[in-house]
């Protein structure tokens, strides 16, 4: 078995410890949108990051195949490939199989070979067992297992694109602004403790949950133990890591809406609580009894997607920047105002937050973005 | 006979400040201070000091200063002064030597050896005089997941009963009898204010104290004293005890001189008979036999009070507290080696039992395998000193701890460890009506509700710096201790790096 955490944190540091920027933008019509606007935003934010890392998250990608799930996988070498399509032959039926295009780009040396492959659970699944928890695991297998070979994204109709360099780099050599998406994330990272590693860089995926993250956990041991314990081999060592699990296990495994994970991860205080109505009281210390060890301690600001949704959220202190913009449709979500009004600068409606208030946008939803007023 | 064992103390008397005026004649219980009216003087006889500095702290013209007797044996590592002179003791008596308070032996006190985490530049500490920094802690069983109902999105799940605490700090048993009524009231009455828990030990409530039963844990031990439904439902949690990190595997001996009419009273017992706790409890012979009384417990109080049990830390106390959880506890103790009593055999409280540290890393990690964490609050005793003990100890993945010693001390205990003689000069572990009066349960409760508000701003400003506004973000977060001087094995059992790494 290859061990992540020699690559991802090749220090050995409890965990990855960042600033960065990150960027937002839907449009809640459902409407595809190529990326250009996107990269020039996120490049504005270019002394965020210091070029170890950047990524972006594209939903809506995929049409013509909303029920594959699309494999990102970057591999290291030739060996990595040849091994993890074995495995993927033997547990998937193939749709379709090809490298993702690329082209020579600033900043960007020793790119790993990156395929993606339009997939759907084989016959060695379990009966009874979801296709997602079968896609999760063999996610896990790949990303553990095989030595060289790293799932970037694993989800239906979105696609991760990320590596070592500066977001815009990143965009340049996938050729980003050729794609369409109804909802975009991008990150920009200025790592502490990581060195040049693609699998590192955010988005962090789990079939079709994306998070990017500027912050650093000081709940990280608590909330990783906590995981553990329910089966989640947090072996990356990253806090961005546990809030993708912390997603997957409350809002996939748990059931639980949006508006209730934002109230675990940045509940209110308990000083708070007790000036609400009594059936409020009653489900905020229900929350804070039964999930503790996912509160989300220390400065954060995270944008998390999926299918037809957009959350921004920060710690409820908000020692992390999160501005919110909308004009019509469209819902933006940055670390600094600036890079939304360079792209949108007739923007309606423009907003900072309150610590742990999320900013929700929904495909197909009313056209007002929901965010809750603060606690 | 004549005792071969040296004096442990001597009395120095200032005589250019003495007046003689027998204060320390009056406050030594122990007749070390005599006045005689041949010299007309007040003179000391050493043989009897303790050490306890009663009469130090009392002496209005500062007159008195203790020292230990510097009467030397020849050096020998192996035949040290302790062992011989309990040697000569049990020569003497020919009983087992008894003690009072914990061992005071030189184990390592892993407390010790763990340093907390800042945070730097990456993230921002927290300064709490400017945020607000969150203690609360809920005991209690806490379901896997919550519930809502997706079409009113009002709460589904049905919680366990839980209990708030300000500070994630508790007061231990100890028990009516054992102590006075004046030191449990000061408990009871500090706990109530500050909105923590204290604890009656297994000496039953006085009528006086069931005022405070909010914030009052009830015991049921080996000896069932004092149990009736009144008296559960008086306590807010109802403690099950199986053992006591001071004397694991033994039971306990109230005896008949300090059991007064009120004691008798309150214990359900005849007046001056003594009072003796089984070494197990006679329904509970294995792990099922728990899980029965457990749920009468439960039964009795209609499902509305958490059920703690509470052992010693003993060699395999992790897979215990797992058999513990899964018997229905809502709230598991371990009391470790430094754990205190009113009395004990000197032999089995230095030599029975392991350190709480190691105890309590090794049962967290073992409820977190069996995926039942959850199911139970974990509290710790025996050994917590301060409120970087207390930190640690949540760090490690404790959800409380228990304090007793700490508490006497705030009351003006020296661990003179003089328990067993009822004769405390400080009036707390005593039954003589003169003597108690020495607490006085208002002053009492200020001085313990200093205690607990000294170490939460100290606690809160650990966890600022650590940049972590609310204790349950450190709890079981063992990143942010790191050891020193400890061996791998050690590392390895409390789950932390060693510092540098």
């Amino acid at each position: 078995m290859k061990n992540l955490e020699t690559i991802q944190n090749p220090y050995n540091d409890d965990k990855v410890m960042a600033a960065c920027s990150i960027f937002g933008a839907m449009d809640r019509s459902g409407k595809r949108f190529s990326g250009d606007r996107v990269i020039k935003a996120i490049r504005n934010m270019h002394v965020r990051g210091n070029g170890l890392g950047g990524g972006f998250a594209i939903y809506g990608i995929y049409p013509n195949y909303p029920e594959h799930y699309a494999f990102h996988i970057m591999y290291e070498h030739a060996a990595a490939k040849e091994e993890t399509e074995a495995f993927l032959s033997e547990h998937f039926r193939w749709e379709r199989a090809e490298e993702i295009p690329h082209y020579p780009a600033r900043r960007i040396s020793n790119p790993p070979i990156v395929w993606r492959y339009f997939l759907t659970p084989g016959n060695t699944k379990p009966e009874g067992k979801s296709d997602d928890d079968f896609v999760v695991e063999r996610v896990m297998e790949i990303n553990t297992r095989i030595d060289g070979a790293f799932v970037f994204s694993s989800g239906k109709n979105m696609g991760v694109f990320k590596g070592v360099g500066y977001p815009e780099n990143i965009a340049e050599y996938f050729g980003l602004a050729d794609y369409e998406g109804y909802l975009w994330t991008a990150h920009g990272r200025f790592p502490t403790n990581t060195h040049a590693w693609w699998g590192g860089a955010h988005p962090f995926n789990i079939l079709d949950w994306t998070v990017v993250h500027n912050g650093e956990l000081s709940s990280y041991g608590t909330n990783r133990r906590y995981l553990e314990e329910r089966g989640y081999a947090c072996t990356m060592h990253t806090d961005t890591e546990v809030i993708a699990y912390a997603v997957d296990l409350l809002m996939r495994k748990h059931g639980l809406p949006i508006e209730i994970v934002a109230k675990i991860f940045a509940p209110p205080f308990w000083d708070q609580i007790k000036r609400l109505s009594k059936a409020e009281q009653e489900l905020m210390r229900a929350l804070r009894q039964i999930y503790p060890s996912l509160l989300l301690n220390g400065p954060f600001t995270i944008i998390i997607a999926h299918q037809g949704e957009m959350i921004g959220l920060t710690d409820r202190i908000r020692l992390r920047p999160l501005t919110v913009g909308e004009k019509g449709n469209l819902l933006y979500l940055s670390s600094e105002e600036s890079a939304i009004r360079l792209i949108e600068p007739d923007l309606e409606k423009a907003w900072i937050p309150s610590g742990g208030e999320p900013v929700i946008g929904r495909f197909e939803a009313k056209a007002s973005v929901e965010s809750t007023a603060g606690m | 006979m004549k005792t071969f064992v040296p004096p442990k103390f001597i009395v120095e008397r200032n005589r250019d400040r003495c007046i003689n005026c027998q204060v320390c004649v009056r406050q030594c219980t122990f007749g070390t201070h005599y006045y005689d009216p041949d010299y007309d003087e007040v003179l000391s006889r050493e043989g009897n000091c303790v050490g306890c500095h009663r009469c130090a702290i009392f002496c209005p013209t500062g007159a008195i200063t203790i020292r230990r007797n510097p009467l030397e044996y020849r050096e020998n590592d192996n035949w040290r002064p302790e062992i011989l002179e309990d040697i000569k003791r049990q020569a003497e008596t020919g009983g087992m030597l008894l003690t009072g308070m914990g061992c005071d032996k030189d184990q390592k006190i892993y407390w010790d050896h763990l340093v907390l985490n800042a945070s730097q530049v990456t993230n921002p500490s927290i300064d709490p005089l400017r945020e607000p920094m969150e203690l609360t802690t809920y005991i209690g069983a806490k379901p896997e997941r919550v519930e809502i109902d997706p079409n009113t999105k009002a709460l589904k799940t049905r919680i366990a009963p839980q209990v708030e605490l300000s500070i994630p700090v508790m007061f231990s048993a100890m028990s009516y009898g054992a102590v006075s009524l004046h030191v449990q009231e000061s408990l009871a009455r500090a706990a109530s204010e500050f909105g923590t828990l204290w604890n009656t030990g297994e000496g039953g409530l006085h009528r006086r104290l069931y005022k405070y039963k909010d914030h009052t844990i009830v015991q049921v031990a080996s000896g069932r004293f004092g149990v009736h439904p009144d008296y559960l439902d008086a306590g807010r949690i109802i403690e099950i005890k199986i053992g006591q990190g001071a004397k694991p595997g033994i039971g306990g001996h109230l005896p008949g001189e300090k059991v007064s009419a009120d004691v008798a009273r309150t214990r359900m017992i005849p007046t001056g008979t003594d009072a003796l706790s089984p070494a197990p409890q006679h329904d509970i012979y294995s792990i099922e036999d728990l899980a029965q009384l457990v749920y009468a417990l439960k039964e009795a109080t209609n499902y509305e009070k958490p059920i703690s049990v509470k052992i010693a830390a003993v060699h395999n106390s992790a897979a215990i507290a797992s058999g513990m959880v899964r018997a229905g506890a809502d709230m598991i103790v371990l009391d470790g080696l430094r754990g205190s009593t009113g009395a004990a055999p000197k032999v089995i409280r230095d030599n029975v039992g392991i350190p709480i540290e190691l105890a309590l890393a090794a049962a967290d990690a073992r409820l977190r395998q069996e995926g039942i964490r959850n199911r139970a609050s974990l509290v710790v005793a025996g050994g917590i000193r301060k409120s970087s003990d207390v930190l640690k100890a949540i760090a490690l993945g404790a959800d409380a701890v228990y304090i007793a010693t700490a508490a006497l001390v705030a009351l003006g205990c020296t661990i003179c460890q003089q328990c067993p003689t009822g004769k405390c000069a400080w009036g707390i572990c005593t039954s003589d009506p003169v003597l108690t009066k020495r607490i006085n349960p208002e002053i009492g409760a200020e001085r313990l509700y200093n205690l607990l508000r000294g170490w939460s701003l100290e606690i809160k400003d650990m966890l600022g710096g650590m940049g972590i506004n609310s204790i349950e973000s450190v709890r079981g977060n063992r990143l942010h201790l790191r050891g020193i001087g400890l061996n791998e094995t050690e590392l390895e059992i409390l789950g932390v790096r060693h510092a540098g790494a």
